[in-house]
Formats: C-alpha cells, sequence, structure tokens
C-alpha cells in the first residue's frame, strides 16, 4: 500500500526526473520533448517503488525486467535510471553525443540496465513477451513490463506479440500504453484511429485496464490489479498529458520530436520548481 | 583429385546419397535438444517443411508456434534469448530473414543475442513454387549485419553439423537451407570448424583457377573440376561460412592460381562471390568470375532446369574456369 509519504517521494521523483529531461534535451541540442515528460510519472513509479531491482547490479538475475518499447522517450528511462544510482547523475548531460553510453536510442550494450535495443517501433512487446514466456518455462517469480507508446501500435508487429502473448497466457507480463494520442504527423485518431483500444486487447485476450498515467497512486493501483491476473497479460492504458508538467507544451503534438531552446529551458525549469514547491505543500 | 583431408564420402562420384540441407538440420535439432535444454525451436506455421516437426513432437513444451507471423518470429526470439535461452527460429528465407529484416537487425543483431535462424528454401531449387518463394538474396541481408555469422552448408551431413556448431556459438547465426535433395558429398569424418574453409579438390598440377563454392552447388563445382581435370588444373574450397570469411585459405589459393571461380545459388550482388571480390580486391587483385543469380527473379520449373536455364550448373561452372583461367594474372 503506498503511504502518503512514499506518493509524495514519488510525486517528486517525478518532478527532478522532469528538470532533468529538460536539461539533458537542451545539452544534447535534439531529441523527444513530449512523451519523456508525459511518462515521468510512471517512470518514478517504476523505478522508485514497483520494480524488483538493483542499481549496483543491473544484471541480476531475478529482476523486474522493464522493457522500453519506443525508444525515442528514453531521456525518462535514463533519468529515472540516474537518479535511482545506474550511474552519474552529471552523464545526463553526454545525451546524444559522441562517446556516450546514452545513445539518440537506448542501446542495450552500450548501458548496463537498458534490457533491449529499442527505437524503430512495434519490437518491444514481442522482446518482452519472449522473456515473459523464457522465464515461465524455467519457474521464475520476477515480473515482465513493456512500456510502449499509443502511436507504435499501427505497426502490425505488435498486434502480432498481443496476439501470441494472449494465446500464451503470459500473465507475468505487464504492458503499459503511454495514451497521450499524439504522433509525429498529428493526433493519433487522425493519423491512423487506433480506437476502440480497450475492446482490441480485450480481443486479444487481454485483461485491460486504464488509469490517469499522471496519477502514480492510480498506476500503481493498476499494477497491483494486473499483479493478481493469473490467466491473461494485462495492458494498462495510461491516458498522459504530453509535455506534462508545463502548461504551453502540453498536449501539443509539435513538441513530440524536438528538444527546448535554452530560453525556454530556463522557463520550464523554472516552472517546474515552482510545481516541486507546490507538491512539497500539498502533502504537508 | 579429391583432398584426402575432406574426408568425403566414396559415393561421391558414383551415385551419391541424396537427401535436401534441411533434413540435417533437423536432425541436429534432435540432438540438440537432448543435449541442451536451453534450445528452444520457434516456427512460423511450416514446421514439417522446416524439418522441425520431430524436435516438436519430442520436446513439446520446448517448442514455440508463432503463426504466420515472421516479425514476431524474430522479436519473441530476441527476447528468449535475451533472458537466456537458444533460439532457433524456422521459415523460409524469403521471410525469414527477408520479411522480418529491421526486426533481425535491430532486436538480434544490434542486441547481440544468440537467436540462431533458420532460413529454408533459400535458392532457385525450390523450383515449382516460383520466383516469390526463391531466396536469392538472403546472403546479403545477413553478411551485412555487424555480429551476425553466415553458414551456407553444402549437404545433409554438413547442415548437422553446422546447426551444432550454431548452437554453442555466443552470436547469432545465420544458417541458410534447401528444398531439394543434393547429393551427400561430405561424412561424419569431413572437418567442420565456423569460419574454416574446406577443400575439396585440389590437381596435382600448377593450379591455374580456384574455385570457391557454397551451398549445394559445391557439388556441381567439384563435378566441373573433375571434369576440366585434365584442361585447367583447379582447386576448389567449399566455403560452409560466408562470415567470417577464411581469408587464410582465400588469399593464399588466389595467388597461387592466379584466378578465382565463385559459386553460389544466389543474386551476384552481395553475396558470397562479392564477399570474396570485396577480400580479393584488398589482398590479392585477381579476375574473378561469378557464378550465380544475374540481378534476376527466378520462376516455376524443375530445379535442375533452372539451374541450366540461370546458369549455375556444372557446365556452366566449367565456361566460368575456362574463362577465368585465360584472363589469370600468371606470375
Amino acid at each position: 500500500m503506498l503511504t502518503q509519504e512514499k506518493l509524495q517521494e514519488l510525486e517528486l521523483k517525478a518532478e527532478a526526473i522532469r528538470e532533468t529531461i529538460i536539461e539533458m534535451l537542451v545539452a544534447a541540442g535534439s531529441g523527444h520533448t513530449a512523451g519523456p515528460m508525459g511518462m515521468a510519472d510512471i517512470f518514478a513509479a517504476f523505478y522508485f517503488y514497483i520494480l524488483n531491482h538493483d542499481p549496483k547490479n543491473p544484471a541480476w538475475e531475478e529482476r523486474d525486467r522493464l522493457i522500453l518499447s519506443n525508444g525515442h522517450i528514453v531521456p525518462v528511462r535514463y533519468a529515472a535510471m540516474a537518479h535511482a544510482g545506474y550511474f552519474p547523475l552529471e552523464e545526463c548531460l553526454t545525451l546524444r553525443k559522441f562517446g556516450s553510453r546514452l545513445q539518440g536510442h537506448p542501446e542495450r550494450l552500450r548501458l548496463p540496465g537498458l534490457e533491449t535495443t529499442s527505437g524503430p517501433l512495434g519490437s518491444g512487446l514481442g522482446q518482452a513477451a519472449g522473456m515473459a514466456l523464457g522465464a515461465r518455462m524455467d519457474g521464475k517469480k520476477f515480473r515482465i513490463y513493456c512500456a510502449m507508446s499509443d502511436g507504435e501500435h499501427d505497426a502490425g508487429n505488435v498486434w502480432e506479440s498481443a496476439m501470441f502473448a494472449g494465446a500464451n497466457k503470459l500473465s507475468n507480463l505487464t504492458a503499459v500504453i503511454d495514451r497521450n494520442n499524439i504522433q509525429i504527423n498529428g493526433m493519433t485518431e487522425n493519423v491512423m484511429p487506433l480506437e476502440n483500444l480497450r475492446a482490441k486487447y480485450e480481443a486479444f485476450n487481454w485483461h485491460v485496464l486504464e488509469c490517469d498515467g499522471n496519477n502514480i497512486a492510480a498506476f500503481v493501483e493498476m499494477i497491483d490489479e494486473a499483479k493478481a491476473i493469473f490467466e491473461k497479460p494485462t495492458v494498462i492504458i495510461a491516458h498522459t498529458i504530453p509535455g506534462k508538467g508545463i502548461k504551453e507544451i502540453e498536449f501539443d503534438y509539435q513538441w513530440h520530436g524536438k528538444p527546448p531552446t535554452p530560453e525556454e529551458a530556463k522557463k520550464f525549469l523554472s516552472e517546474l520548481r515552482t510545481l516541486k514547491g507546490k507538491i512539497e505543500s500539498e502533502h504537508q | 583429385m579429391i583432398n584426402p583431408e575432406a574426408k568425403l564420402s566414396e559415393k561421391v562420384f558414383d551415385q551419391p546419397e541424396m537427401a535436401p540441407t534441411r533434413d540435417g538440420f533437423g536432425k541436429a535439432l534432435l540432438e540438440l535438444g537432448d543435449k541442451d535444454s536451453r534450445v528452444v525451436v520457434l516456427c512460423a506455421d511450416l514446421a514439417e517443411s522446416t524439418r522441425v516437426l520431430p524436435f516438436k513432437e519430442k520436446y513439446p513444451e520446448r517448442y514455440i508456434e508463432i503463426g504466420v507471423a515472421e516479425q514476431n518470429l524474430a522479436t519473441i526470439a530476441a527476447g528468449l534469448a535475451n533472458y537466456g535461452k537458444i533460439p532457433f527460429i524456422t521459415s523460409y528465407a524469403t521471410f525469414s530473414p527477408g520479411r522480418n529484416n529491421e526486426q533481425i537487425r535491430t532486436t538480434i543483431s544490434l542486441n547481440n543475442v544468440p537467436v540462431k535462424i533458420a532460413g529454408s528454401h533459400a535458392g532457385l531449387s525450390v523450383g515449382p513454387d516460383g520466383a516469390t518463394h526463391q531466396a536469392l538474396e538472403d546472403i546479403a541481408l545477413m553478411r551485412v549485419q555487424p555480429n551476425m555469422i553466415v553458414l551456407s552448408p553444402c549437404d545433409v551431413e554438413e547442415a548437422r553439423k553446422a546447426t551444432l556448431a550454431a548452437a554453442t556459438h555466443d552470436s547469432p547465426v545465420y544458417i541458410r537451407l534447401a528444398r531439394e535433395k543434393t547429393p551427400q558429398m561430405t561424412t561424419a569424418d569431413t572437418p567442420f570448424e565456423i569460419g574454416k574453409a574446406v577443400g575439396l579438390w585440389e590437381s596435382p598440377h600448377r593450379v591455374q583457377v580456384a574455385v570457391f563454392a557454397t551451398g549445394p552447388l559445391a557439388y556441381q563445382a567439384l563435378m566441373a573440376a573433375k571434369e576440366l581435370e585434365y584442361e585447367v588444373p583447379t582447386v576448389v574450397y567449399n566455403l560452409h561460412t560466408i562470415k567470417p570469411l577464411d581469408r587464410e585459405a582465400i588469399i593464399s589459393a588466389a595467388q597461387e592460381a592466379g584466378a578465382v571461380v565463385t559459386v553460389e545459388e544466389h543474386q551476384i550482388a552481395g553475396g558470397m562471390g562479392s564477399a570474396v571480390a570485396e577480400l580479393l580486391a584488398l589482398e590479392c587483385p585477381v579476375p574473378v568470375e561469378f557464378v550465380g543469380v544475374h540481378d534476376l527473379f527466378g520462376q516455376s520449373g524443375k530445379p535442375e532446369e533452372l539451374l541450366e536455364h540461370y546458369g549455375l550448373n556444372a557446365a556452366h561452372i566449367k565456361e566460368a574456369i575456362r574463362k577465368a583461367s585465360a584472363r589469370a594474372v600468371r606470375s
């Protein structure tokens, strides 16, 4: 059960992750802003509450696996990993630079703890399902999580994997869809409609949950429910706000694939720090 | 004469036994099932024709059905290998590594996880199925991916050995297999080591042409060499490993002969011959004649009709050897 103290801690972690994302992106001069900001709450929940992991021993065999399928939002993962102690926070500023372990899209072999290499969309769920099946064959108790975007559901591989996971009743697998409704060319429902997403997954034999993906308490509750489902894999459709935390970029698909300028970053960081003060006072 | 170290079948020139290379793959999987519990087999709805059915029957708990979904075939296997299994994935080569090439690139090669990709029905000799099912570009697709090992066995016994060797290798491996029965040249005693070419034939006279062949056409190359025994002295190598190439064997044979012929059931562009030519351009630039498919798709027909039409049988290899000999750089 999530206590008020823990919830406040997670919200503050999410806020810190958001600040780091902005700092990373402005230092890199390229990258994606909206997705990482929208998923900061979920990644804070994963790295500081949900995952059974050891930042000092990323290859620990019994660890829970978190697969990031939509590799372009990796700044949120790097930031969460750095705050969790996988590597020094300063290293975040090397994002996308020559020789950095923090590649523009995540590469498993370069940075311990990433689990997979991703960027080309649609192939994370299959890998997560493969791990889940292998783990079940060996009676392993760890869980496999797969973070995905909504836009990548245009890719056929996602549905091939969804069909496979449903058919094999991979209940140790939980997929999390960042339902922020944007993709590069515009709103998902204009580019290639995904709805009814819930009905689609249900038809593929998944247990489907939905929540506000920027509400950490609600998300953690869904994760707990998923653990109690033994007949099916679970998918959590997490409704998030792209660009969450910075009013002027929230909901704007044009922030999908660009970083803030140094001037914008300054403004954004001060807005985030105000948010931090709000979180602290709210929980007092 | 036949290289005695190759320990070829005594019947190699006298009605050798016939079997498809895919059979050797299936046989090896059964052996691996006993040997290593990490071995799992994934199949895209082609269990019988890719010869994984016996494995499925003996080890049902380690047989994973994917259905007609080759992209998923690659990604599920990548996850299994990432976790600690040794997955073999099977389909026709046009679909895997054809259709799922990007998934192989990102989730297997770039991830560097030990998935073993068996592409069956490669080459023109698929026959009546026609161009859609005749993979002529799979070697090219696989050899340009870093970390990937590329194997192309010459007969059923070598396919068995290649499969066993692939299972114990740490890297991702591509194994090219054929549908049709072809002569069994090698024996259990024939040496097999990934990356080590096998000398099949060596003229006792001063060699004028070095022939490098891969896959079942190695038999046609051997026949051509024998038929030209008293006309053009040759050395014939079976390159069962296209990546990594046996640099030493290729360079020294090319140097000695002064001309080269490459033989493969694949597009000339990007195939084994290209790999050999890249090496020779750098280390030992000698004339090369390429026996392979000249930028064309296949079509329906009997395997022997197709090999004749596309210029891949022993008669065409002999022609190429004569041409190469005429172009040879003599020191």
